[in-house]
């Protein structure tokens, strides 16, 4: 055997293999966002289901972004079509029921459906605790680099989106963000009093302070 | 007689030339106030024709840069729902959707970049077709030309020393067909030291 030739094949060779492994690492659905960590983009939209007591908003009602500064917001890509989107229903209605009343809104947002379609869906499901609203024309998931559906985005309350998941989501995985999300937001409500008492010592006033942040 | 005829002559057309005066400048004066004429009038249809071709030939040039600048920047943006085709050839709705904002956004007064990095910035640059040459990047174009140099120097070598005149100790050049088949007991380039 000519150890010299085998050698330089196998140098030329693993390269090349190593590439080829790595590529059937990777899922070539799972495209990282470049979302994360920037302002999340802005949108008005009509709720065509109101969802249940406690979470409901009329029908018809506009949902705007803007007015849900100071909450966390989890915002649910579907459509009546996605099968996918079946696994995570009961489990993300279920999950957002138990935050009822604290600040934090879960939004689905219909995908390149009709809303009656969206509405006889949520009807066969068994209902959705939290309203769900209308994208025509897709506009808002451009906007937000949709690949499909389901897709979740969770904004922190500054209105930054904070993480994305591809796919259906897991009770667990809701918790974790959302926990982490309000606790950040409250951590950054209580830090935000004491640094205006300790900026206030060097005679600024409060109003200027705010108006900064 | 004739004198007083004359004056007489020159008195009716001094009136009548002053009666049609008056009566042309309350006409000039009034004619804001006229009705339109219409369009099919003989005397100014051919303006008017002459109007409308111009802006529909400069509307129906818009609508063509319009179009093709839209067809250029989908045609460069990947389809986010589909295998390697780009929003321009792909059918799915999304693509349509997605084709209609650039359009929109063309429309809108942005260039072809700023269109481009609006995608970029919701997809990444995943979005291009045609990855953006910079950085990392640059393997992607450099390395193909780098492979092809690398085969002609190789190929250089191979052939030199299949070509190399017989050393003094007596070794033979080895054949291209001993050399492919690399038979044990022959000489061989790797052989060679």
């Amino acid at each position: 055997m000519n150890w010299k030739r085998a050698t330089i094949a196998a140098a030329a060779a693993a390269p090349i293999i190593g590439l080829f492994a790595w590529g059937m690492t990777r899922d070539p659905n799972n495209i990282p966002s470049p979302l994360p960590g920037r302002a999340a983009p802005a949108f008005a939209l009509a709720v065509f289901s109101p969802g249940q007591a406690g979470l409901a908003r009329p029908v018809g009602d506009t949902v705007r972004l803007a007015d849900l500064r100071g909450k966390v917001v989890v915002l649910n890509f579907w459509a009546s079509w996605c099968l996918a989107c079946r696994d995570e229903h009961a489990s993300l209605s279920a999950v957002a029921a138990t935050y009822e009343g604290q600040n934090v809104q879960f939004l689905g947002v219909l995908y390149n459906d009709v809303p009656d379609k969206g509405t006889a869906w949520i009807m066969e499901m068994g209902g959705q605790s939290y309203p769900s609203v209308d994208d025509p024309g897709a506009r808002v998931a451009i906007d937000y680099g949709l690949y499909g559906v389901p897709e979740t985005f969770f904004l922190d309350a500054n209105g930054r989106v904070a993480f994305k998941n591809t796919g259906p989501v897991t009770p667990g995985m809701v918790r974790l963000k959302v926990d982490s999300l309000m606790a950040a937001a409250q951590a950054a409500q209580a830090a935000a009093p004491a640094a205006t008492q300790g900026l206030g010592d060097t005679a600024v006033p409060a109003a200027k302070v705010r108006s900064g942040r | 007689m004739t004198k007083t005829r004359a004056w007489t002559r020159a008195a009716r057309t001094a009136v009548v030339v002053t009666l049609t005066a008056v009566g042309v400048r309350a006409a000039i004066a009034q004619a804001p106030a006229l009705p339109a004429a219409p369009r099919n009038a003989p005397q100014d249809s051919g303006a008017l024709r002459v109007q409308v071709q111009g802006t529909l030939s400069v509307a129906q040039q818009n609508d063509k840069s319009l179009e093709a600048a839209t067809k250029s920047v989908a045609s460069q943006l990947r389809c986010p729902v589909c295998q390697g085709l780009s929003i321009q050839d792909s059918p799915s709705e999304l693509s349509q959707q997605m084709r209609t904002v650039v359009k929109e956004q063309l429309a809108a007064g942005k260039s072809e970049q700023e269109v481009k990095d609006y995608f970029i910035s919701k997809y990444g640059e995943w979005i291009l077709l045609e990855p953006q040459a910079h950085g990392f990047n640059l393997l992607i174009y450099w390395l193909p030309t780098l492979l092809v140099l690398g085969g002609v120097v190789f190929i250089v070598v191979i052939v030199r020393k299949w070509t190399a005149a017989p050393t003094a100790s007596g070794g033979g050049t080895p054949s291209l067909a001993i050399f492919i088949s690399g038979s044990a007991g022959t000489p061989s380039v790797g052989d060679d030291d």
